[in-house]
């Protein structure tokens, strides 16, 4: 934790950099077919927003989660059914996001937080999985086949999210936000005992900390972000599908907190946005791209990260 | 190994990768101010799992349009080859990159249902046409139609009503069926209903991608029914077919499927094939010209036999090529455009073709049966006519503006 | 329709679609176990096996040549593999792991899709295992499954008597608990931990080779056992081959049956579309339920083999 601390300064400088690019993207593409660009990257950074919160429970909390995907995919599935259902209130579409996703998380979390290493894994893939089966037998709303939202959250006339710019910096302070909530987060008393619990949870319960009940939270925080993602993805693409909450895609999750370094807040902002150019700028120049960016992933690894990283491990 | 925090020179190098990547999404943006050329963006899955259906269609597409040149009615095609992965999100994204950023003319291919439904609205209400050739889900077909949409396929219903019917007609009464439990499955099995007049004894839903069916293989079984209608999902059929030859099945409970044997995945499963029934509305055995030419040229391309996803999309190709010429390449009267492809008066390789009034074709479907050639190999052969002329279920609902 | 006849043959493909599971799982669970190492291209040894059967049979015209191919070609890639790159990750925590995995998974599968194509490929059943077997009261089984049960229970022999009777055996399991006080024995751990990855790579291609007539045989068909033996590996306690045996029993069982008979005893309860609907569903995410009862009664597995 010392270490976080004296990096603080350094650290600070690539966030604000990135944070700063992405903020100018938008200027710099006017005239170009904006709203595609705009698109493109508001998708990285929703994923953003997402690999963050799993990297809260599984950089700092320990908990390497293959479910997240779902608490995305359950806050677009919460936002795409409100608005099909004629209830369009931004506001109330957030509200419900965190209910259902916050609801669901204190759920399988206090059945999941008893476990750890590959069992917790296991456990919230299962949940992942049951949540996807779930959404494909919602029938009346397309099954696999997803459905299509009618407009946008109404967030009122000072926030008009059918404006592309409107939208993308909407979508960028929320990231901002998020970024602030849980830096904070993990630099107050909660993140320290968070953190003790990832090194050694016997010895924090045996301090006194409840450890099951902090890393719960921090379970339902994260799923409640995630959420909020989702949401941000149906308003995005205006389509909602099962195929937001499928393992892979918390499989893809887990690569942009790895690529992009677990030991800091910020790094899955990074590890998704260069996963996600990869894949876009890869595809573009062969059918067989999936080749290199397997390559480029184990050279990444194995060459370019450094002395071996001791946290965090399985506990098997 | 080196000393120092593990973070820094790595954020860098990303950093760096970024600001990369910036600037060649911007290099790579540059639209290309050209008039008389036809722009289209082809939308297919190349890669995952769906990958080997996402080929077959562009290999059809992809022969028609070599065939012609690279021309259609006389126009130069600039073509862009886009990889949906099979995600609606990505899907999503380039749709509307091709509208908003390249401003393409018409938007083709497209596999896979979902893939549709999530460009559908980007498409059709930027006024693009949107030509696919394969899926056909019912709101596209009924209350969601748009003139600007057309597709030289079927809607998903038609050919599972057509088996439907085709086993009521032949006193098969009892029949188990056995559909992967997805969207596409489960309009595939309503279909059949609405064809078939006896009873189904059991309806048993396999989860897509699964790879053991002993337990639904034995289910069927057991219920000594005079038939089985199946419609497996995906690359992995082939593991549904096998074991049901397997367990001894072929000869005692008749296999009739759609989707589930087809000329990619014959090889795969061998002469256990043989004598199973499907139906369809082009086979490769279809006696014209057109559709002599296509085959020969598609093997001796590609070196296997062309699928119905090729055939689709090949006749898409030729379907754009005589509008185009029609209207003496004024592409930009969308009006006279989208009603000289409804006049569709192209040569179709599956023989005569129109349009219904929801743009999606009015055609007659087959019987067929897999058979062994004099040389050995196997294809499916045209058998009797099921449904003459048959339009889909829903294009009363259609009412386009 | 539920009569003794049919449970029994139910019974017998869940037997033998854990035998499968099982073939899959036993090298990957040793491989965490001793090794402590999460592969998951371990699905791609499972593939390459039954790709290269497949070619070979067909060129050769003959089963048990294709076979051995396969198993040869398994073996040397895994070798390879582990002296280039997998050694490097030993040292590495579980996610770097994870990710040089996952990479190695879209190189083989891209591989292979350059190699063969997209489409699938063919191969027959060996004539003396085709047909089916008579058992008793008119049933009868098809004799290629029987064969695989027959495998899998002469693998889970062999696996046994190599690990109980054997040194290498006593070295891995002393890996499994124990890895330090191996290390500090002097044994040489580099040696040992080739010959298990082999081993592992081995299984899998055994297990892919001898799924493949009864399975599409193409690039994606290793993924989608990964899933079920992770489940396995889990329910079975880590690193112990035992508990991978017996876990891939019952999940063959729990699913096998879940998907013969659940949608039959659901349908006297709930309303036919809550059946249709979500039915199969249910039955998909069956073993997962199973799972999740498991670890949290038993969170370390069945028979967990680390101590401590």
């Amino acid at each position: 934790m010392k270490v976080l601390t004296a990096d603080r300064l350094r650290g600070r400088a690539l966030p604000i950099a990135v944070m700063a690019t992405l903020a100018v993207i938008p200027l710099l593409m006017r005239g170009t077919g904006d709203v595609y660009y705009l698109g493109l990257v508001g998708r990285m950074m929703i994923f953003a927003i997402a690999a963050v919160a799993l990297n809260l429970i599984l950089g700092f909390g320990g908990m390497v989660s293959f479910g997240q995907a779902a608490f995305v995919g359950l806050g677009a599935y919460a936002t795409g059914l409100a608005a099909t259902n004629g209830l369009t209130n931004g506001f109330a579409h957030l509200a419900l996001v965190v209910a259902v996703c916050g609801g669901l998380a204190a759920v399988i979390g206090y059945a999941s937080v008893r476990t750890s290493g590959l069992y917790f894994i296991m456990i919230t893939l299962a949940f992942s999985q049951l949540f996807y089966f779930l959404g494909v037998g919602l029938k009346q709303y397309g099954g696999d086949d997803g459905f299509n939202l009618p407009s946008r959250s109404d967030f009122g006339a000072w926030l008009d999210l059918t404006n592309a710019w409107v939208f993308y910096y909407a979508v960028w302070a929320s990231l901002l936000v998020v970024l602030l909530a849980i830096s904070r987060l993990v630099g107050s008393r909660f993140g320290a005992a968070l953190q003790g619990i990832r090194l050694n949870e016997r010895r924090v319960n045996a301090l006194g900390l409840p450890s099951r009940r902090y890393k719960l939270a921090a379970f339902v925080i994260s799923g409640v972000v995630c959420g909020i993602a989702g949401m941000w993805l149906a308003n995005l693409t205006l389509f909602v599908s099962p195929a937001y909450m499928h393992w892979t895609r918390s499989g893809e999750l887990l690569i942009m907190v790895i690529l992009g370094g677990t030991s800091t807040v910020f790094g899955p902002v990074v590890g998704a946005v260069v996963l996600l150019t990869l894949e876009e700028l890869l595809s573009a120049y062969s059918d067989h791209w999936q080749l290199f960016l397997g390559l480029l992933l184990a050279a990444f690894v194995l060459f370019l990260r450094d002395a071996p990283i001791r946290f965090p491990r399985f506990r098997t | 190994m080196k000393t120092g925090s593990p973070q820094i020179p790595n954020s860098k190098r990303a950093a760096g990768l970024v600001l990369a990547a910036a600037v060649a999404l911007v290099s790579l943006g540059v639209p290309a101010n050209a008039a008389d050329k036809l722009k289209i963006g082809y939308i297919g899955t190349f890669s995952g799992p769906g990958a080997a259906f996402g080929q077959n269609m562009a290999d059809g597409f992809m022969l028609g349009l070599e065939e012609l040149g690279g021309k259609l009615g006389g126009l130069e095609v600039e073509l862009s080859k886009n990889d949906d992965q099979w995600k609606p999100d990505v899907a999503k994204q380039i749709a509307e990159k091709l509208v908003t950023r390249d401003h393409v003319d018409i938007v083709a291919g497209v596999y896979f249902s979902n893939i549709l439904v999530s460009i559908y609205r980007t498409v059709v209400d930027s006024n693009t046409l949107l030509i696919t050739s394969n899926a056909g889900p019912s709101p596209q077909a009924g209350k969601e139609c748009s003139p600007y949409f057309f597709t030289t396929s079927w809607q998903s219903d038609q050919l599972s009503k057509a088996l439907g019917k085709y086993m009521s007609d032949h006193g098969l009464n009892r029949v188990a069926t056995v559909v992967s439990n997805y969207q596409a499955g489960v309009d595939a099995l309503n279909g059949f209903k609405s064809g078939f007049k006896g009873t189904i004894v059991a309806e048993i839903m396999p989860a897509v991608g699964q790879l053991d069916y002993s337990a639904e293989i034995a289910r069927v079984s057991s219920q000594k029914p005079d038939a089985i209608f199946a419609f497996i999902a995906g690359g992995l059929s082939v593991n549904f077919v096998k074991q049901y030859a397997q367990a001894g099945l072929m000869k005692k409970i008749p296999f009739h499927s759609i989707f589930t044997i087809s000329a990619t995945n014959l090889p795969a499963i061998g002469e256990v094939a043989i004598g199973t029934k499907s139906i369809n509305a082009w086979t490769i055995d279809a006696d014209n010209p057109e559709n002599k030419k296509f085959v020969e040229n598609f093997r001796k391309k590609y070196k296997r036999d062309p699928s119905i996803d090729s055939a689709n999309a090949y006749d898409s190709v030729f379907l754009i090529d005589q509008a185009v010429r029609d209207i003496n390449g004024k592409i930009e009267d969308k009006q006279a455009f989208i009603r000289a492809l409804e006049q569709a008066k192209f040569k179709s390789i599956r023989g005569t073709f129109k349009f219904n009034n929801n743009h999606f074709p009015i055609q007659t479907f087959y019987q067929t049966a897999v058979t062994k050639a004099s040389d050995g190999h196997l294809y499916d052969a045209r058998g009797e006519a099921v449904l003459v002329d048959d339009m889909d279920a829903y294009h009363d609902q259609c009412k386009m503006n | 329709m539920l009569d003794p006849g049919l449970i029994f043959i139910q019974t017998l493909n869940g037997l033998q679609f854990g035998m499968m599971l099982f073939l899959f799982t036993a090298g990957l669970t040793l491989v965490l176990g001793v090794m402590n190492l999460v592969n998951l291209a371990h699905g791609s040894f499972f593939m390459i096996g039954a790709f290269v059967a497949a070619d070979v049979s067909q060129r050769s015209g003959s089963f048990t040549i294709g076979a051995l191919a396969g198993l040869l070609a398994s073996f040397l890639i895994g070798i390879a593999l582990e002296l280039t790159v997998v050694r490097r990750l030993y040292t590495r925590n579980h996610l770097d792991q994870v990710l040089v995995t996952f990479g190695l998974i879209l190189v083989f599968h891209e591989s292979a899709r350059i190699v063969w194509g997209s489409a699938p490929l063919y191969i027959a059943i060996p004539p003396i295992l085709d047909g089916a077997t008579d058992l008793f009261d008119g049933l009868s089984y098809p004799t290629y499954r029987l064969f695989l049960i027959a495998l899998g229970l002469v693998v889970a022999g062999g696996l046994y008597f190599l690990i109980a009777k054997t040194k290498i055996g006593m070295l891995i399991r002393a890996g499994s608990s124990n890895r330090e006080l191996v290390e500090i024995l002097g044994i040489d751990v580099r040696f040992l931990f080739t010959f298990i990855f082999g081993l592992g790579a081995v299984l899998a291609a055994l297990g892919g080779i001898a799924m493949a007539p009864i399975l599409s045989v193409e690039a994606s068909m290793g993924d989608s056992v990964l899933i079920l033996a992770l489940v396995v590996i889990v329910i079975g306690g880590v690193g112990s081959v035992r508990g991978s045996f017996v876990a891939a029993v019952i999940v063959g069982m729990v699913d096998t049956l879940g998907r013969a008979f659940l949608p039959i005893m659901l349908a006297g309860v709930v309303s036919d579309s809550v059946v249709s609907n979500y039915g199969p569903g249910l039955v998909s995410t069956l073993v997962y339920l199973i799972m999740v009862i498991v670890l949290l009664t038993k969170p370390e597995g069945l028979f967990s083999a680390r101590k401590g």
